[in-house]
């Protein structure tokens, strides 16, 4: 594929990206959105984050991966706890790096 | 409300605060940013066109996808849909910010929204519940992480297959061991966690289903869904 048709994809891919990400911000921010909307709204971060989370932690390759070696579930254990205890976002990525790599490293 | 450790991040300068609340984006973004250069040179995209694509589509998991494509030499058009499709749960992160961001003008919004990512957007909310609304904070956190993705995407192109593997350091669990983080400080109550488990469980379904472009917007659609109506039956029982 040539360069300029790879640059036309991209600008059409910027259209289609930014527009759902633009129009829910510039026309409900100003406007007071209906109780039961918003109520719904209230949910959208916990569901939106966990249904990126569960398949990253519970999937590879497309199939469900309980195993002892599968380092991003069980490291997901300690870090859920800690990030519940402590609210602390920074020790929660580090713990969790930090327990990947020693699973890693010391079990293989 | 404020809650110890969380209220210390948003204290000091405002660009403090926003470098510091933006590590983990960044920690995330390096490694991921740089495989998507890495791909995308091996796709045959010119360097102009691999840092471009950073700069205006701004997507992690959409770029990805798009230099596969391009490599396995698929028609322009069902690389637009697809990047679409996978890109609309933006739509539902972007409804449920604005609530937040009344006093904004639309310059300011639109502007907010052009880099509105799951990353951004799960640091934002968190902000956003706790009260903290400043603007320098919110522009300085999606400058500074979107400089890092250009820049990742710029290194990984040069830098190509040489570049060292991360697996050994675990930096590949940055951005899942963020979403941990991020998914613990929205529990408000029993709801949020049932919610939480529902579409979680729903979308390793879904992906199992063969749906994985759409599982993460219909899973988030069904579990909020799910969420109001049980509140509102809760609501009607307690009266």
């Amino acid at each position: 594929m040539d360069q300029k048709t790879v640059f036309v994809t991209i600008v059409a891919m910027l259209a289609v990206t930014y527009i759902p990400r633009m129009v829910p911000l510039v026309v409900l921010a100003s406007r007071t959105l209906p109780g039961p909307v918003v109520r719904w709204l209230s949910y959208v971060p916990a569901a939106v984050l966990s249904s990126m989370l569960f398949p990253a932690l519970l999937l590879r390759d497309g199939s469900l991966d309980v195993s002892f070696d599968n380092y991003f579930l069980w490291a997901a254990v300690p870090a859920f706890i800690l990030a519940w205890r402590t609210r602390s976002f920074f020790g929660t990525v580090a713990l969790g790096m930090a327990l990947v790599a020693a699973g890693r490293w010391f079990i293989g | 409300m404020t809650i110890p450790g969380v209220a210390d991040e948003s204290s000091g300068s405002p660009m403090l605060s926003a470098a510091r609340q933006v590590a983990p984006i960044v920690m995330g973004y390096l490694p991921v940013g740089a495989a998507y250069g890495v791909l995308a040179q091996q796709a045959g995209l010119s360097l102009l066109n691999t840092v471009l694509m950073s700069v205006l589509v701004y997507a992690g998991s959409a770029q990805l996808i798009a230099v596969g494509m391009f490599a396995a030499g698929l028609n322009p058009a069902s690389i637009v849909a697809t990047t679409f499709v996978v890109n609309l749960r933006h739509l539902l992160m972007s409804a449920s910010l604005a609530p937040n961001l009344r006093s904004w003008n639309k310059c300011e919004l639109a502007l907010f929204a052009y880099e509105v990512t799951d990353e951004s957007f799960a640091v934002h909310s968190m902000r956003f519940a706790r009260g903290d609304l400043n603007k320098t904070i919110c522009f300085g956190i999606n400058a500074l992480a979107q400089l890092s993705w250009i820049l990742a995407s710029f290194v990984g192109f040069f830098a190509g297959a040489s570049i060292p593997s991360v697996e050994p350091l675990g930096i590949d669990y940055a951005l899942p061991a963020m979403f941990i983080a991020l998914l613990v400080m929205q529990m408000k109550n029993g709801l949020h966690v049932l919610v939480a488990g529902f579409s979680g469980l729903l979308a390793i379904l879904l992906n199992k289903a063969g749906a994985d472009q759409w599982s993460v917007i219909l899973a988030t659609i069904i579990g909020a869904t799910f969420g109001a109506g049980v509140e509102s039956w809760t609501r009607k029982q307690s009266l």
